[in-house]
This record gives C-alpha cells, structure tokens and sequence, in this order.
C-alpha cells in the first residue's frame, strides 16, 4: 500500500487509470451505459490522483518515477513540476465536463463507432497525461507522438472522403513536423548537453547563440501541435471531428499539449537565462505575434463557426508562445495563466458551437440570427465565454493576458503589449458579432412565429453551464493557479 | 559438455548443413519439416551461447580441423558476428512454426521436401558468413546461400518467380565474381585469407601495391553491393521478395541482404580500415550518397506500389539504404546505427512479411484494394503488421526509433547537418507509405475480399505476435540490441571516435 500512495505510485496510477479505461470501455460495447460510466469514472479517478499528485508540488516538491533507461542518458521517466502540474490539472478536469458533454452530443447526433470513440478519447488523456508528467524530452516525444496517433480516428470518426483528407493532412503535419524537426532537435540537444533531462535553469548552458536560436527553430516548428503560422492548417482540417472532439481535444489537451511542450522546453532545456542573454528568443517573438494577429485576422474572414473558433485557437496558442519566446519569470507565468484561462473560455464557447448544430443543426454564424431565442443558456455561456477570450473582467482571460502584458514590458519590448491590444480588439470583432446576433436579429422568418426554447439535450447544457462558471471561477481563483506556477522558479526538492 | 561447447562455432554451421543433407533424403513433406524444425529451433541455442561468451570473454577463435590459421579456416566470432549470427538464427526459427501451413498452402506437395532442403542449405549459408573468418571460405557460404535462396525463390507459385529467380542469378553471381576477384587481389598482395591476418597485412601491403589494394576494395564493395541491393544494385531484390513464397521473402527480406551487409562492414573496417582511414576514402562518400538515394528513390517507388509485398520490398531497398549509410558515417553512433538497425530491421520486416503471408494464407492476395477494412477481420495480424510499420517510420517506442536515434546522432557527430534531416526526411516518406496502408487496412469498409478472412491459426500467428512483441519490447529496453550493437561498433572502429 504504501508503494501505492507514494509519489511514484501516484503518478504511474494516474497514467494507468485513462489506459486501463481504455481497455475495459470495449468490453461493454454492447451496454451503452456501462460504457459511458467506465469512461466518467475512469475521468473522475484521474481527477481524484492527479489533484493527491497536485498537494505535494504546491509544497514545492517534485514527485518522480525515476523510470527505464531505454539509451545511455535516455530512459522513460516522470516528474511533476509546476507547469505540467497546471497541465494535467487542466486536462483531467475538463475531461470529466467534456465527458458528460459528449454523453448528449454523440447520442443526440447518433453518432457511429461511439465505442471507438471512447476508447480513443480516454488513450488520448492518458497521452497528455504523459506529455504533463514526462521527466525528460524522450518520454514527452513518446506521449507526443501516442497523442497524434491516438486522436486520428477521432478525427476521421466520420470516415468519409473529407474526414479521411483531413486526417492524412493531420497526420502528416503533426508527425512529419515531429518526425522532421522536433526529433533530430532531440538529438542534437542530447549530443550537446549530454542528457534530455528536464532541469531547472536548462542544460544548454554554454551554447551558441546561433545554435540555440535554430535549435529553438526546431522545436518551436517541429511541435506542429503549437500550431504556429505556417504550420497551423492541421487545426481547422481537424474541425471535421465530431465537435466534443474539437472542444477537449482540439481547444484544450492537443494544442495545449503543443504550447505547453514549447514552454516546458524554453523553460527546462534552454534556460531562461541562457536563452535572453544569447538573444536566440527574439525572433521567436515577432514570428509568434506575426502568427497570433494573422490567425486573428482570418478568423474574421471564416463564416463556419468552429473554423472561426480553430483559427482563434491559433491566434490564441501564439499568445502562449510569445509568452515562452520572451523568456522572464512573468511572461512564463503568463503563458502558464493562458493554458488554463484560455482553455476554460474555448471549451465553453466550442461546447456551445456544438450544442447549436445538436439542437438546430447549424454551423454557419450567418445562420445564427436570433437563436439567442431558442438557445438563451447556450448562447449566455457562449458570451461568457468570449468576453473572457477577449479578456475582460470579471472573466479568467483577463489576468493570464494582464500577466502576458506584464512580461512583455519585463523584457522591453512595447510593441507586444501593443499586439496583445490589438488582438484583444480583434478578438472582439470575431467573437461579439456572433453573440450579438443570436440576441438582437430576428429569426429568419418562417420559424420567426415558433421561437420556443429549444436548447441541446442536458448533459451538453450541463457541461456548457459548467465551464461557463469556470471561467468566472477562475478569475477570482487566479492566484492559486499564480502561487503553483511560482513554484517554477522556487528551488525544488525532489521525492521519489 | 565443455568440450561440446568448444565445438559451437563449427556446430552453428555444421549441423544445419546435416540437417539438409538429412532432409535431402526425405521423400514427404512432414518428416522434412520437422527436420527442418528441430534445427531451425536449436540454431537459436547455439547463437546465443556463442554471443554470450564473446560478450564475456571476448572473441572466439576455433579452427576448423585443427588447422593454423592463417592456413587453416578460422571460425572468428565476436559481439558483432555474434549478434548476426543471433539475428540470423532467430528469424530461422521464428519463421519455422509458421513455414508449416504457408508451405503447405503455397507449395507443391512433391517439392516440399525439396523447399525444406533448400530452406536449410540457405540457413548455412548464411550463418556460415556471418560465423567465418576466412574471406574465401565466405565466398562458398555466400555461394550456398545464394544457389539455394534462387531455388527458393523460384518455387513461388507465381511463374514470374522463375524470371525473378533466373534474373537474382545473373546478378547474385556478378556480384559474387566481382567479391571472388576482391578477394583474389587481396590474396596476392597479402599472401593472406583469414581476415584479420589481412588486416594485420594490409597497411604494408597497401604501401607497395596502392592500386591493387584500391581495385581489391573496389571490387569487394561492388560485388557485395549487388549482394545487399545496395542502390542502383538492387533492380533484383523487389521481384525476388514479391514473386517468392511467403516464408522465403520474410526470411530473406530479414537475413540475407544483413550478412551481405555484415561481410561489407567487416572488410570495410576489419580489412581496409587497417590501411587507410575509411571516412578519407571516396568510397565512404559514395556509399553516403547511394545510401541516400536508396533512402529516397526506393520509398518513392514504395510510395507509388499497389501490392503491399512489392511495397515492403521497396521499402527494404529504402531501409538498407539506412543500414549502409551508418557505415558510411563510420563513426561509433552512426555505425551503432547501422549495426542496430541490421537486426531492428530484421524484425519488423520479419513481423510484416509473415503478416502479409498470413493475409495471403487467407484470402491469396496482397493487393492493397483486396485488403480494404481487414484489419476488422484479422485484428492480430494487422495490429502487428501496424506497429511493425510504425517502426519503420521510427516512432518512439520501436526499434526503429532506436536506429534512427543512433544514425541522427552520428550525422550529428560528423558535422554533416544535411544527413540529419535527409535521415528524419525519408521517415516522412515511409510515413505516407505505411500510413496509405494502415488507412486502407482499418478505416475503409471491409471489402469482398477481405470479407472472410480471419487471424491465421495460431502456429502462424504466434510467430507474427513475438516478432511484434519484440519491435516494442528492443524499442525500449536496449541493452541487448543497442548495447551490444555499441561495442560491436568500437571493435569495428578501433580506437577512432
């Protein structure tokens, strides 16, 4: 017993539960509701261990499985820190909400293939789980790689002609970008600093300035999962997934598992200190800003509402960025602040989106006049949560973009701060016209006389209500989320 | 006991060679088999006992009738030979359960007995290579193992398999000519034909003849380039692996261009490297250069092929390219490398020919459009011709996530940035090759063809899971492949980096 309470069990238990799940879940194929409990509980278990995991390092300390050596200085291992922390914090809550979520939306569309589904879905969360948990750049790409695989039948769950284009395009820039750049950047780190190991302070020290501004190259571009501009089209292609997909996977555990590796690695490998005073991030951030007010700007263009949502998922994830790429002790706190806020505010808003095509079968926002009528809790979280995208209080997207703005003035540079603005202003414009649609035109006409309610079957108004709170929650609750990122830069101990 | 463990060297090569003269005799299939069986099943014991002491004594050296050497044949076995050998002898006997009903499938029943001869005359060959440490007797091996490997390739039913076999003859001899006069020109200017007292001559010999030493050099690495399809050498590989039987090309694909490989590397180093230092050499850089062409060109064909055993027959082309380019980085991550990918290879190209054999076992083709959703059919066979793929793409996890960790890091090494990404850029190419299948495999509807099939009886599909099995179980725990593929890389190398 006492193996299984110790940090090390805790942490192995953590990664078994989703997989475990993911066995067990086709045994009940045939009984639906056994099925959906196997995963809900599976969720709720994961939830339970990682918050017992979460005690520990609030008190700075770093609970570890010392793992297996697969290379000299190469071994499949975990360690929790504050960011991966935060992470599966984030992951394995919005699991449990985006279950119940997708209880009412896959019954209500009558989904095909829901087995596959779940089981696909609970590998997926054990994945990111790794991704949280690794120790060293090996067991990340490891999970990183099982999370592309794992969510590409989830992709092309509809296995039709454009699901399975999309799914290639998927496949191809997630694991040919990692497969290309991020591996060899592995390796080079590994024959430079002569370990993969996460360490506080990074383990490039003493490396060229121009080595360390390309092999940040590497690994910025090669995970794709960041999705920063050029590589970013995978992300609207994965729109086609059934949308409570679209909400955990695609706004919250795949992307978030991009930028959160990116900063990991700023932080971990590269070293704060060594990567500003070689200069090597500063291109980082005029790319990153270039790719979140770009990504804002075809937001406005996009009259489908999730491909409206992916491209401000896009422009979004390059706040994180930006925020690695500036490199002080505010910015990474500011990109750790984002993960959560932002994922809070884009499940809640894709949940809508998806709760808007179950009950009336829509997808385009010039479809959307005066559904606020028919959908009057829906589209209220729907508000909620695009004023907390765009960052005003009292909503959770205000402090992470406050504490980004801070950072940026930290390392000198204005015209980030005048970025952040600008986007804010953007994200106004594509997000507050759909709201304000849905509220204030009539319906179109021949329905115009039957505007009863007609909201989504109640799980998915369950969930919707549920992130919707959160994203208030979370801006009172901002500084718990601050006091465990603080942790980053506190001098650990570790346990194992 | 101890005397019988002193004989091991020569019983590794003796006993298959009985074991064919045996089954020679044999009039039906069934008492063949299990000839066949017995010794396909002990070679794997008497590998691993010989690895195992050159692991820790270091190099065994037995000669043949008492013999001397120089003068006498030498059995030389170290980690590297071992670990060849090991491979070797280990697919033989993994194939072996499976031989039994694919056999009986795709072969006539009055050749049966003769299949099994071959099969085993073959197996000696082989291991006779890898265990020599005399270059001319390699040569008889290399002669044994390709005189049968032609018979058994031309006994695929398809009548293609005989214009496959004739045209491997051609070329399998050219290659064998141009390896025999290597060895003669070494011959004359080192009075020598036991390997290492070659190598211990050569720096003086090379002093006095140059161009012969060069010409022996030139002549060695062509003709055992055409043995293991090295690229553009390598036009008869793909029909040879798609018209033979399915046993033949799963065992071929995973042994027989390796030894070719293993000989190559062994002169290259063992014999040259003692005259000149490899990497100054322009051959270095023009295995470099064909090995990238085979990395490209041959999984662009890959890409492009419809039958999924033409298809893995490219991408053997396209992994060896892999193989020989460690040799050609020459030095120790990107020879470890090479050596780890040798026997990495082996297994997922073992794992997914006998998957394929097992679909043809079933529905008699492997056209990729008969394959539509038969992954829903036979979920085993395609889960381990899946992750199998995945290792050829060299997703962590895998073997060939091992091998291309150690083929990067010797590019790295040497300085030569462009081979790093020219490495990682043709897994992007076996990506779209293996993923075009895995699509079609498991998420298109089940096709008429694939309607009926089933997983394989189990004497096939065990072997298919343990290859599989292993693809996973060496992509993480290393020390047996990575770690003895090490230090097989620093014998090679001497005291070089």
């Amino acid at each position: 017993m006492s193996t299984i309470a110790s940090p090390a069990g805790l942490i192995l238990l953590a990664l078994a539960v989703p997989f475990a799940a993911s066995a067990v879940i086709p045994l009940f194929r045939r009984r639906p509701n056994l099925r959906e409990a196997v995963t809900l509980i599976a969720a709720a278990v994961l939830f339970a261990l990682v918050l017992a995991i979460a005690g520990p390092v609030m008190g700075d300390a770093r609970p570890q499985w010392a793992g297996i050596q697969v290379l000299p200085g190469v071994a499949i291992a975990f360690q929790v820190e504050p960011l991966g922390m935060l992470f599966a914090l984030v992951a394995s809550a919005l699991w449990i909400v985006n279950s119940i979520y997708s209880i009412g939306y896959m019954r209500a569309n009558d989904e095909p293939r829901q087995t596959g589904y779940y089981v696909c879905f609970a590998l997926a969360l054990g994945s990111t789980i790794g991704i949280a948990f690794s120790a060293n750049l090996f067991t990340m790409f490891l999970f990183y790689e099982a999370l592309t695989l794992s969510t590409f039948p989830l992709v092309t769950h509809h296995r039709d002609a454009e699901a399975m284009r999309s799914g290639r395009l998927y496949l191809l820039l997630l694991l040919g970008s990692s497969l290309l750049l991020f591996l060899p950047a592995i390796i080079i780190t590994f024959m430079l600093a002569g370990t993969v190991r996460f360490e506080p302070g990074g383990i490039l020290a003493g490396t060229g300035g121009t080595l360390l501004a390309v092999l940040l190259g590497l690994y910025v571009f090669g995970i794709g999962k960041a999705a920063v501009m050029p590589l970013h089209r995978w992300l609207p292609a994965a729109m086609v997934a059934p949308t409570p997909v679209s909400a955990l996977l695609h706004a919250v555990a795949v992307v978030k598992a991009g930028v959160f590796c990116v900063v990991k690695i700023v932080v971990y490998v590269f070293g704060l200190e060594t990567l500003a005073a070689a200069g090597a991030n500063d291109w980082l951030v005029y790319v990153g800003s270039a790719s979140l007010l770009l990504a804002s700007c075809i937001a406005l263009t996009r009259d489908n509402l999730k491909a409206r949502l992916a491209y401000s998922t896009i422009s979004q994830l390059a706040y994180i960025v930006v925020g690695a790429a500036l490199a002080n002790a505010t910015s990474i706190a500011g990109s750790g602040l984002h993960i959560a806020t932002h994922a809070v505010g884009k499940i809640t808003l894709f949940f809508c989106a998806g709760a808007i095509y179950t009950a009336l079968h829509k997808t385009e926002i010039s479809d959307m006049a005066g559904i606020g009528r028919k959908m009057p809790v829906t589209m209220t979280a729907f508000l909620i949560g695009s004023l907390s995208i765009i960052g005003l209080p009292p909503f959770a997207g205000t402090w992470s973009k406050w504490v980004l703005a801070l950072g940026a003035l930290d390392a000198g540079y204005v015209s980030v701060v005048a970025v952040l603005m600008i986007s804010s202003l953007l994200n106004v414009a594509y997000l507050l016209p759909i709201v304000a649609r849905a509220f204030f035109l009539p319906l179109p006409e021949p329905s115009a006389g039957a505007a009863k309610l007609q909201e989504a079957p109640a799980p998915c108004l369950v969930a919707l209500c549920v992130t919707a709170a959160l994203c208030i929650v979370l801006f009172f609750q901002a500084g718990v989320i601050e006091n465990l990122l603080a942790g980053i830069f506190a001098s650990p101990s570790s346990t194992g | 006991m101890s005397q019988l463990i002193a004989q091991l060297p020569a019983l590794q090569v003796v006993v298959p060679l009985l074991g064919a003269v045996l089954v020679a005799f044999c009039r039906g299939g069934r008492t063949a088999y299990f000839v066949s069986l017995l010794v396909s099943l002990l070679m794997p014991v008497v590998s691993g006992l010989l690895l195992w002491q050159a692991i820790i004594a270091g190099p065994i050296s037995y000669h043949l009738g008492g013999w001397q050497p120089p003068w006498g044949i030498e059995y030389h076995i170290d980690v590297f030979n071992g670990l060849v050998l090991m491979m070797v002898s280990a697919v033989g006997a993994l194939v072996m359960p499976f031989a039994w009903r694919s056999v009986a499938d795709e072969i006539d029943e009055d050749k049966q007995a003769w299949f099994y001869c071959m099969y085993l005359l073959c197996l000696t060959g082989l291991l006779g290579i890898a265990a020599t440490g005399d270059a001319f007797n390699a040569f008889v091996f290399l002669e044994i193992s390709s005189l049968s490997a032609y018979v058994l390739i031309a006994l695929g039913r398809d009548r293609r398999a005989l214009l496959a076999a004739f045209r491997y003859l051609i070329m399998g001899t050219i290659g064998a000519t141009f390896y025999v006069i290597g060895i003669g020109l070494l011959y004359v200017v080192t009075g020598s034909l036991n390997i290492v007292d070659i190598g211990s001559r050569i720096a003086g010999a090379a002093a006095v003849y140059p161009h012969a030493v060069i010409a022996a050099l030139a002549f060695i690495t062509v003709g055992l380039g055409l043995k293991l399809a090295l690229f553009p050498l390598h036009v008869w590989l793909p029909n040879a692996y798609t018209y033979a039987p399915s046993v033949v090309t799963a065992f071929m694909a995973a042994t027989a261009t390796k030894v070719a490989i293993y000989l190559l590397a062994r002169f290259a180093f063992g014999v040259f490297g003692q005259a000149f230092d490899f990497r100054t050499l322009p051959v270095a850089d023009i295995i470099l250069v064909l090995s990238v062409a085979a990395m490209f060109v041959a999984a662009f064909v890959a890409i492009s092929e419809t039958d999924l055993k033409r298809m893995l027959a490219y991408s053997s082309v396209s992994q060896i390219g892999y193989i020989t380019l460690g040799i050609g980085i020459a030095n120790k991550p990107g020879l470890t490398g090479s050596i780890v990918h040798l026997v990495n290879h082996a297994m997922m190209k073992g794992a997914l020919f006998l998957a394929l054999g097992a679909v043809v076992y079933r529905i008699g083709s492997a056209r990729l459009s008969d394959l539509a959703g038969i992954g829903r059919r036979m979920p085993w066979t395609m889960t381990a011709f899946t992750i199998a793929g995945f290792g050829l793409i060299g997703t962590p996890g895998t073997v060939g996530f091992i091998s291309k960790w150690y083929l990067v890091a010797g590019a790295f090494a040497a300085g030569q940035w462009v081979l790093v990404f020219l490495i990682v850029g043709s897994s992007l190419l076996a990506l779209v090759y293996v993923g075009r299948a895995v699509e079609v495999i498991w998420f298109r509807d089940t096709g008429p063809a694939a309607a009926r099939a089933t997983d394989p009886p189990p004497s096939m599909l065990a072997p298919i899971l343990l290859l599989m099995a292993a693809v996973v179980y060496f992509g993480v725990e290393t020390s047996l492949t990575a770690g003895i593929a090490e230090r097989a890389a620093a014998l090679l190398l001497g005291g070089l980096p």
